[in-house]
């Protein structure tokens, strides 16, 4: 009689309940994928270092006074220009934002051209011929207390912000 | 198919220790034959029976296998580079020179390395054309296909790794370039260029990466995907025959249908 009534209610509570057996299955497939997505993530923050021996982003580029008026001034160590023009002074990249080659200062024709694949840049960094796809980045330009001018090449500011002295 | 100069050869084989090396037991026969290969664990990877006019130069050309030859004289002779080259800005460029200059057998050692790998990048390409052109890429082989093409981008990775350790100009420039062809993905550029380098330039970071990249890595991945691409080539009905009717397979091969339902 007893087993006839508990085959009577077991599917009733088969619909409401799952089995122990599958209740820890999940629990523990769920506790896996939670480790594994820790995992991923630890991955991810050990594969980024945290402190870099690289030279500074931060460069003094000396007085004002070693760049006369209408001179574009490149600076090969921390790939930088300084330019002086009647608004003011300010700086460019001048690492290629084609592939990353270093660009060239032509005097005579007026443009910042890359050796590695004929990109041309006008002195304001503006993209005038060849496969660039962008224009040179301004850079954050500064006086310090000493007035010296400093450049942080880590900080892309808008184009024509000049820094007036 | 008994042959008198085997003699020594086959007495070997009866041998105590032989036959506790290799289980399969001397002989020629057929059965013999066939358990050669099917009871090691290198060579049972492959089929215990290839059709004779398989083994024919035309008809593969053996550039796949021409291809596996070339990855272990990198293996080996990548292995002897590594005797000599550490891995550190200071004196990665002075290894290269010291093989190149100092070391005995250095220049052949590294030669060889370099001329294996430009040829075992142009033998890919050319056993893809091979499988592509004759049609062996289709169904039951289109998996083993993508794990082809998993190989032929491993194979170019360990290429791309491998050009940056001589540590010279052009390594440098190289590397830049492809750094920052990877910041041009969207969104994740930038990141992945980061982690590629550990860095924002090709510095003693980027140096060390590729290293273990290229030296433990990449060829862990490319021994385990080439063990997977020849055992697919006997899972999958082995090397592909060109049929005279295209439309007909061998019943071994139609066990599923489209939806991948197995009928037998």
């Amino acid at each position: 009689m007893s087993e006839n009534r508990m085959s009577e209610d077991q599917p009733r509570l088969a619909e409401h309940l799952i089995s122990r057996r599958k209740l820890f299955a999940k629990l523990g497939a769920a506790s896996l994928g939670l480790a594994a997505t820790g995992t991923l993530g630890l991955t991810y923050r050990f594969l980024s270092p945290n402190v870099l021996y690289e030279a500074s982003p931060i460069v003094n580029a000396g007085k004002p006074d070693s760049y006369p008026l209408d001179s574009v001034t490149i600076d090969v160590n921390s790939a930088i220009y300084l330019i002086h023009v009647q608004e003011g002074f300010f700086s460019l990249n001048a690492i290629c934002t084609h592939l990353g080659c270093m660009t060239v200062w032509k005097p005579d024709l007026d443009v910042i051209t890359c050796p590695c694949h004929g990109s041309q840049f006008s002195r304001e960094g503006q993209k005038l011929d060849g496969p660039a796809p962008k224009p040179l980045p301004w850079l954050k330009t500064w006086m310090n207390d000493d007035g010296e001018i400093m450049v942080d090449r880590s900080t892309v500011i808008k184009p024509f912000e000049f820094l007036r002295i | 198919m008994p042959r008198r100069t085997d003699t020594y050869y086959e007495k070997l084989q009866r041998t105590r220790i032989w036959r506790s090396i290799f289980r399969s037991g001397a002989g020629y026969s057929t059965l013999h034959r066939a358990l050669a290969i099917q009871q090691n664990i290198f060579l049972h990877l492959f089929s215990t029976k290839v059709r004779r006019r398989m083994l024919t130069f035309r008809a593969t050309w053996y550039l796949g296998a021409l291809t596996l030859g070339t990855f272990f004289i990198l293996v080996v002779t990548g292995v002897l580079l590594m005797l000599y080259y550490h891995p550190s800005v200071p004196q990665a460029y002075a290894d290269m020179k010291d093989l190149k200059f100092v070391v005995s057998s250095g220049m052949f050692l590294r030669n060889l390395h370099r001329w294996s790998a430009h040829t075992m990048v142009f033998l890919v390409f050319a056993h893809m054309f091979k499988v592509f052109y004759r049609g062996a890429y289709r169904p039951p082989r289109q998996f083993n296909w993508v794990i082809g093409v998993v190989l032929l981008l491993t194979t170019l990775l360990l290429s791309y790794t491998g050009y940056l350790l001589p540590w010279d100009q052009l390594a440098f420039w190289a590397i830049t370039v492809g750094s920052n062809i990877a910041s041009a993905v969207p969104v994740f550029g930038d990141k992945v260029s980061f982690l590629m380098l550990g860095g924002h330039q090709v510095n003693a970071n980027a140096l060390l990466r590729f290293y273990v990249l290229h030296c433990v890595i990449l060829p862990l991945a490319a021994a385990l995907l080439i063990a997977v691409h020849m055992w697919r080539i006997r899972k999958d009905g082995g090397l592909y025959v060109r049929q005279s009717q295209p439309g007909v397979e061998s019943p071994r091969e139609s066990h599923a249908d489209e939806a991948g339902v197995v009928k037998v």
